[in-house]
């Protein structure tokens, strides 16, 4: 195990990248994921790999999809806007079976919005990131080690699926400073045949494409690009729950408003209440199962977002009316306080307390 | 018997889909036999476009990547960088490339990406069914220009490889046509060049080639010729708009 050390998320995000083998870095600049294209500009030059400032997020996107198409890891980030930029990207990169890794540092929106820390684009990342039938795997961190912890995880699993891998952190996260182990990794690149970088004489040229002019060719496609997300869904769920076997109100929240949520759950269960939480860490796939499970168990759900509520839908869809599902969020870069959030805990429990 | 000419190895024998007289057949082939030439086809890299030539990742016979409209040279430049060995082109035409595509060119010029761009002008939008393309000719008419281009309207059209041969990153921005097997010729050596000097690792090459689209001009394959010759040649004047070794 490394010595710790104390790094900004979007720092540690960056250098887990490179640990993980990453070379490719290409991005356009906006606030709050700053630093980790600075830090990959500082860092990349010196180990022989690439930052490439883009002249646009549509840019990045495609040289992103041309360095995955040739086979090497690759990367951007960038925050919200941006995000909506690099959408036709995505779309295409997911629609050429193409591995890449994506990070969203939320801000608020619509539009222009703020820059301060938001969840408002959960519904973008995990049901709509580009046109057409298709998912990218979304990773939640909530602390700065698990933003290092994810993304080896996210370019393996992007590798091993050929589809894009996105980590939907936001400004807290980004901007805020934890001590942190960055672990060597022991990397092994996976062999990609697909890849074009030049037939070398020694096979059929690899054609990377997204178009399909027949449809029934094109249903085809999709229709086995969705039974690998069956596989997917069935065995890449992740979640953390804490306190939630014995729980009457079970709160789910991931990201940063997790760390508010479980505050809450800890002053909750002082007063008496039987509070517990489910914390997704795989957001696509959604941890369903498990919020299934709460369903049965729980006496209320509480979803906890800093959105107007979006995760809600995918919460009330897996626990199916088993228990009432009420929503609390703060929006627009407003972070909920720990109070605020035992104040809808309290309402839930039934004022006994 | 002795064999005096063969198909070049650099295309697949995949039938093309191009209409009667279109002269995409003919660049796909200069481009494919300037790469067999220089021995580059095992580490060459396409990007086609979305156009016309979009299915020209099943006519060349070097590894292909289809990029999203107008993105050809980001993703030309995501191959190469990640991947320097490799022979990177991308294959654009107007629309992809001086219209939705004109922040990738102009940026993927100015950094003097080490890359070969050939840009189909045919002023006009092929696939689509012949829409007003960047390169549209004043008073041409299109489908979305039915009483032709009215330039205080609709605007001018562009011209590539002036405004590219203002960049410092260009090493070669040349016009030719293939309207006559003479400009063939010569738009074939410009094609060389534009290949070479990637391989010299010079930088950003971009080759225009006039090109026809007689289904969407309303004209026959020899009206079509001399409507290039009468029309676009005057508009677009044929030659060497930049050329790194011309500077020092």
């Amino acid at each position: 195990m490394s010595e710790k050390v104390l790094m900004k998320g979007n720092e540690a995000l960056a250098e887990a990248a490179i640990q993980a083998g990453c070379r490719h870095f290409f991005g356009y600049p906006i606030t709050p994921q700053t630093e980790l294209a600075a830090y990959m500009s500082k860092r990349m030059p010196k180990i022989g790999g690439v930052y490439l400032q883009a002249e646009s997020e549509v840019a990045a996107i495609n040289m992103v999809l041309g360095a995955s198409a040739a086979g090497v890891r690759a990367m951007t980030s960038s925050s919200s806007p941006g995000i909506s930029l690099k959408s036709e990207g995505i779309s295409y990169l997911a629609g050429s079976d193409l591995p890449c890794l994506i990070i969203n540092i939320q801000r608020g929106g619509p539009g222009l919005g703020g820059i301060q820390p938001s969840q408002a684009d959960y519904w973008q990342a995990t049901k709509a990131t580009g046109h057409g039938d298709f998912q990218i795997l979304v990773f939640a961190p909530s602390t700065v080690q698990e933003m290092v912890d994810l993304v080896a995880g996210a370019f393996d699993k992007a590798d091993k699926y050929r589809m894009p891998a996105m980590i939907l952190a936001d400004g807290m996260l980004g901007q805020m400073m934890e001590p942190v182990a960055i672990g060597e990794a022991d990397v092994k690149l996976p062999e990609k045949e697909w890849a074009t970088s030049g037939h070398k004489g020694k096979r059929k040229h690899n054609v990377i494409n997204s178009l399909y002019i027949d449809p029934n060719v094109l249903e085809n496609i999709v229709v086995e690009r969705y039974k690998k997300y069956e596989t997917i869904e069935a065995t890449e769920q992740m979640s953390e729950s804490y306190l939630t076997e014995d729980a009457d109100i079970v709160l789910v929240a991931y990201g940063a408003s997790s760390r508010i949520a479980r505050s809450a759950v800890n002053s909750a269960r002082e007063l008496g209440i039987k509070a517990g939480l489910i914390r997704p860490i795989s957001l696509w796939p959604f941890p369903k199962d498990v919020v299934a499970k709460a369903g049965d168990t729980a006496k209320q759900i509480l979803t906890v977002e800093m959105s107007m509520g979006q995760m809600v839908d995918d919460v009330r869809l897996a626990v199916n009316g088993k228990c009432p599902v009420s929503f609390f969020g703060r929006t627009g870069g407003i972070i909920p306080t720990p109070a605020e959030v035992l104040e809808e805990i309290k309402k839930l429990a039934g004022g006994a307390v | 018997m002795a064999v005096v000419f063969e198909k070049t190895k650099g295309l697949t024998d995949a039938p093309l889909h191009y209409c009667p007289g279109c002269t995409h057949g003919i660049v796909h082939r200069l481009v494919a036999e300037v790469m067999e030439e220089l021995g580059v086809l095992d580490k060459a890299v396409g990007v086609a476009p979305v156009g016309c030539a979009v299915f020209n990742y099943d006519y060349f016979s070097c590894d292909m990547v289809q990029a999203p409209h107008g993105r050809a040279q980001a993703v030309a430049t995501g191959i190469k960088r990640a991947v320097p060995e490799n022979v990177v082109f991308s294959y654009q035409g107007d629309g992809d490339l001086a219209a939705i595509g004109t922040a990738e060119t102009v940026h993927a010029a100015t950094r003097g990406e080490n890359i070969t761009v050939i840009f189909i002008n045919n002023a006009i939008y092929g696939m689509t069914g012949g829409q007003m393309a960047p390169t549209s000719l004043p008073n041409q008419i299109t489908q979305t220009t039915p009483y032709g281009r009215d330039t205080n309207y609709a605007g001018y059209p562009i011209r590539v490889c002036e405004m590219l041969s203002t960049l410092d990153g260009v090493a070669l921005a040349q016009r030719v046509s293939v309207d006559t097997p003479k400009n063939v010729m010569n738009a074939k050596k410009a094609i060389k060049k534009a290949f070479e000097n990637q391989i010299a690792g010079k930088g950003y090459s971009i080759v225009e080639v006039l090109s026809t689209c007689p289904t969407n001009w309303g004209l026959t394959p020899t009206e079509a010729l001399t409507w290039l010759r009468d029309n676009m040649i005057p508009y677009y004047p044929l030659g060497v708009y930049k050329d790194k070794e011309d500077v020092k």
